[in-house]
């Protein structure tokens, strides 16, 4: 719990470490403070305690959710490199000060104990995001999404809000095990559930859903992704969904397991539909950064799909899939970011498939981890990738989810043709990309993940045991 | 510990050889593929020949699933080990009088590909099964697109694509079968044939239809063949060679050790139709190849035929069937590998592959017209060559199944032999064409990798029993558990 303490307070010492001539320490001090956060957090491990009259609760669950969270931060701020070399108009010190309050936010949605502290977490994590959408300034692009994104991200956190108010009319309690007691007691006869309880349920599923972008409401997610700074989409398209589905699980699962059998419908039909729709949209995507868009949208999908089974396992699979997931998208934007700069079209960074083409040439590297990440999310095993899904479908054959296991099945065939896409043009396409020069720590994060990746896809053991 | 090395081998030498830089990738890997073939020919010298499953080695993989990183050789599982080591080592040969652009990937990749093979034949595991089955796909696929021809991006990417929607219905059954052991699951074979025994017939047909897309596709069985002969023609030799010498085993493999044990209800209801689509595969594979100008996809044609045959002697469920499907399983995957590496030899010296502008090569090279006409006559299923044993058992247990399957089946020596002469005729006799002139005889490596070959040709032929009684028991073994 400290962690969030902690995090806070180097926020701030961060905006202050701005001040400073010497730029070049903020990265290395904002890694060091995410290591030592996440030192505390690990402090908390095999402890079961509620913090600050019952708000927050911190157990095994919830470290394990940070951990993966911080893990996630630590790598973008490894890839960060100081956003930008315009000088004037870059502040790297308050991008690195507001990611890391974000990451406070975060923490919270995965620690939260009661309803209002979930929204908090949610408000901080999302301005956040909001502010670090537009911080391109200058660029039309990034403006606009991040107007899109604060006007669609305040209204669904309205209707969240919303859905919590009703929840506590019918309940009469913001704690979700209090909110959970009075369910199960409703199915024994002890109290009485007005229809206002599902209202409300509907509407906090619906807040959360928009949060991780899962269909239909995930229309603002290939906007977004594309305009923000790419560095802040793969924060976005990691330690957002993180947080959103563990704050999802818990509360489904603690709160709400009463009532499965109602949510359970309106989910297993979600699920199915994000499937689907990512899919198919993103294998007609020209830009790689709108295809791993559609891509955040499609594990959305697998994500609810364990979700919706709400199994024992549930939160280990989540928390797989989602550590699989987070090191392959940062292995991927990281590549991304290298080879776009490096490749403008019309003065802008060219950010299509075409961008890769002949990569493994003069980049065996960059290519590498290119294809280990692609491979890893099309769920293709000797990677983490396969093992998230296989624990995921697992999940679902235990409660007999059919129907999505099957659209599951057809679109990770769907998918692999997408993921092949950046594959193919950067080791079977001619090109003309000289040796991209890398720096050491970003290369070594690229090393790092690509082995991480293959490690877990061999031995998926070392971590899931854990969890 | 000896079945971890075999899988674990190639794997290191392929990590050393990623290392290295100029000639050495060549001379580490077919290092590292005889020392493995060595190995291989230890484990058939200390193979007891019994039902049981030898050399296993068991450990954790996942232990909160009960998933078992656990493997070992039984009868069948050693023909197709002994199958793998005896022929990569003679691909990697015959690539000598080639340098490839990036050779260390391209040797590593290969080596990769031997261990992720050996892995499927001794996994006992259905998900270390599927694990290797899948793995298999990404260095073959690599292997092609790289290294191909014009088309083949699109061709192999086709192939990938298609092979791995095979798979993942062959997942969500195994998963399927794996959620009904007893308490914290497993997911050792043995505990899963015993949990198949309690399916009903209704749901054996459905897992039965997910794991036979997964193998059809594989083999390749008609009508999911469309993928083989164009990525068989655009990918370098070496991965075709590797496709088809050992890769579509996979697929046959999967039947006998997978489909038959688990669902034979299922077996029961769909073997008629999975045999009617062998045999028309046969049929048509043959007649196909006939009309072929191009050698290496008169080849690949002729090889989905020979599939076809060994897939409708699998499902014929009889002793000779199945006895007849694993000696061709081995005889098929030398001749084809043989066959490939002569049309590799000849299109390297001519450029072309094309049997209208070939011929008369015999006259300048008569050492390669022997080898040729010996590893076509293996193919052909002479008397006295290896293809002839695996032949004769399968059309004699396809007959024992139905008559009318097994005459049709025998077509196959008919056909078999035109396609196959009309080749080794267009190609090696008649007038010598501008192409052909001046060609140039067999270079040491070429003959390195002939003569072995076709040595075992001939001596599979005439001593089938270096195998048969390794196969026997096994297959009895399988067959009480089907009954």
């Amino acid at each position: 719990m400290n962690s969030i303490i902690a995090l806070s307070l180097f926020g701030i010492a961060n905006l202050f470490l701005g001040f400073l001539n010497n730029r070049k320490i903020l990265m290395p001090a904002t890694l060091a403070f995410i290591l030592f956060a996440l030192g505390l957090n690990l402090a908390d491990w095999n402890t079961e305690v509620l913090w600050f009259n019952n708000m927050l609760r911190t157990n095994n669950l919830s470290v394990n959710f940070t951990t993966v969270i911080l893990v996630a931060t630590l790598l973008v701020v490894a890839i960060s490199r100081g956003f930008g070399d315009d000088e004037e108009h870059s502040h790297p010190a308050e991008y690195y000060a507001i990611m890391l309050f974000s990451v406070v936010g975060a923490i919270m949605m995965v620690t939260f104990e009661n309803l209002l502290m979930l929204f908090i977490g949610l408000e901080i994590l999302s301005v956040s995001m909001y502010v670090l959408t537009g911080s391109d300034k200058r660029n039309l692009r990034s403006n606009e999404a991040a107007l899109k994104y604060f006007l669609m991200g305040a209204f669904a956190t309205g209707i969240l809000l919303f859905g919590v108010a009703l929840v506590y009319g019918a309940t009469g309690s913001f704690s979700i095990y209090g909110i959970g007691n009075f369910v199960t007691e409703n199915r024994m006869g002890q109290s009485e559930i007005t229809p206002m309880l599902y209202v409300g349920i509907l509407l906090i599923i619906i807040g959360l859903l928009f949060k991780v972008s899962a269909a239909p409401f995930h229309f603002w997610t290939p906007d977004v992704y594309e305009g923000a700074p790419t560095i802040f989409t793969a924060f976005m398209s990691t330690v957002v969904k993180t947080a959103g589905f563990a704050a999802l699980y818990r509360l489904l699962s603690v709160s709400f397991v009463g009532e499965y059998g109602k949510w359970v419908y309106l989910l297993y039909f979600l699920c199915a539909a994000t499937l689907i729709i990512a899919n198919i949209t993103a294998v007609y995507q020209q830009s790689f950064k709108r295809m791993m868009a559609f891509s955040s949208i499609s594990h959305a999908g697998y994500l609810l799909m364990t979700v919706t089974s709400n199994q024992a396992t549930t939160q280990s699979s989540i928390l797989f899939y989602s550590l699989a997931y987070s090191i392959a998208t940062v292995t991927a934007f990281a590549v991304m970011i290298l080879v776009s700069e490096n490749k403008t079209s019309n003065g802008k960074p060219d950010e299509s498939f075409d961008a890769f083409k002949g990569l493994a040439k003069n980049n065996p590297l960059l290519a590498f981890a290119l294809a280990v990440s692609m491979l890893s999310l099309a769920g293709i095993p000797l990677t983490a990738g396969f093992w998230g899904k296989f624990f995921i479908f697992s999940d679902a054959f235990k409660r007999g989810l059919i129907l999505d296991l099957i659209v599951a099945v057809l679109m990770s065939a769907v998918g692999v043709y997408y993921y092949f896409k950046p594959i193919i043009a950067s080791y079977m396409k001619e090109g003309n990309i000289q040796e991209i020069t890398i720096k050491p720590i970003y290369k070594l994060t690229l090393i790092i993940t690509t082995i991480l990746t293959i490690l877990l896809g061999l031995m998926p053991d070392l971590v899931k045991s854990i969890f | 510990m000896l079945t971890i090395s075999l899988i674990l081998l190639p794997i290191i030498a392929g990590l050393i050889i990623l290392l290295t830089k100029g000639d050495n990738p060549k001379t580490i890997a077919s290092i590292a593929a005889f020392v493995e073939l060595i190995l291989g020919g230890y484990a058939y010298n200390q193979f007891v020949p019994n039902g049981s499953s030898q050399f296993g080695a068991s450990y954790n993989w996942i232990a909160s699933a009960g998933i078992k990183f656990s493997v070992g050789i039984d009868g069948i599982s050693l023909i197709l080990v002994c199958l793998t080591t005896l022929v990569v080592p003679f691909i990697i040969l015959s690539t000598f009088g080639r340098t490839e652009k990036n050779a260390p990937t391209f040797y590593a990749l290969i080596l990769f590909m031997q261990a992720a093979l050996i892995g499927v034949f001794t996994a006992k595991d259905i998900f270390l099964f599927y694990f290797f089955f899948e793995v298999a796909l990404i260095p073959v696929y690599f292997l092609a697109a790289i290294w191909g021809g014009e088309n083949r991006i699109k061709v192999t990417f086709k192939f990938f694509i298609y092979t791995l929607f095979g798979s993942l219905f062959m997942l969500l059954g195994l998963v399927y079968l794996y959620m009904k052991t007893p308490g914290l699951h497993s997911s050792a074979i043995s505990e899963i044939y015993q949990i198949a025994e309690g399916l009903n017939g209704k749901q054996q047909g459905y897992l039965f239809w997910a794991f036979f897309i997964a193998f059809a596709i594989k083999m390749p069985v008609f009508p999911f063949h469309t993928w083989q002969p164009d990525t068989y023609v655009e990918s370098p030799t070496a991965a075709t060679m590797l496709m088809s010498g050992v890769m579509l085993k996979m697929g046959t493999y999967g039947l006998i050790r997978i489909l038959l044990p688990i669902v034979p209800l299922g077996v029961q209801t769909w073997g008629t139709t999975a045999i009617t689509l062998s045999v028309i595969g046969i049929v048509y594979g043959s007649i196909i190849a006939i009309q072929q100008r191009d050698m290496k996809r008169l080849i690949a044609y002729s090889s989905f035929a020979h599939v076809g045959l060994i897939s409708a002697g699998i499902f014929s469920r009889t002793l000779e069937g199945l006895q007849g499907s694993l000696m061709q399983m081995l005889a098929h995957g030398i001749n084809v590998v043989g066959l490939f590496a002569i049309s590799e030899f000849i299109f390297q010296r001519t450029k072309s592959r094309d049997l209208s502008r070939l011929g008369g090569i015999t006259q300048t090279t008569p050492n390669l017209t022997v080898y040729f006409v010996i590893i076509m006559l293996g193919s052909v299923a002479m008397p006295l060559t290896n293809g002839f044993v695996g032949e004769f058992l399968l059309l004699k247990g396809i007959y024992t199944y139905n008559v009318w399957f097994g005459a049709v089946s025998g077509l196959t020596i008919i056909l078999g032999a035109v396609y196959m002469l009309r080749m080794v005729q267009k190609s090696m006799f008649g007038e010598t064409s501008k192409l052909t002139q001046g060609f140039a005889d067999l270079a040491l490596h070429e003959k390195m990798t002939l003569f072995p070959l076709a040595f075992m040709v001939i001596w599979f032929g005439i001593a089938p029993n270096t195998f048969l009684p390794i196969i026997e028991p096994a297959v009895k073994q399988l067959l009480t558990i089907i009954k």
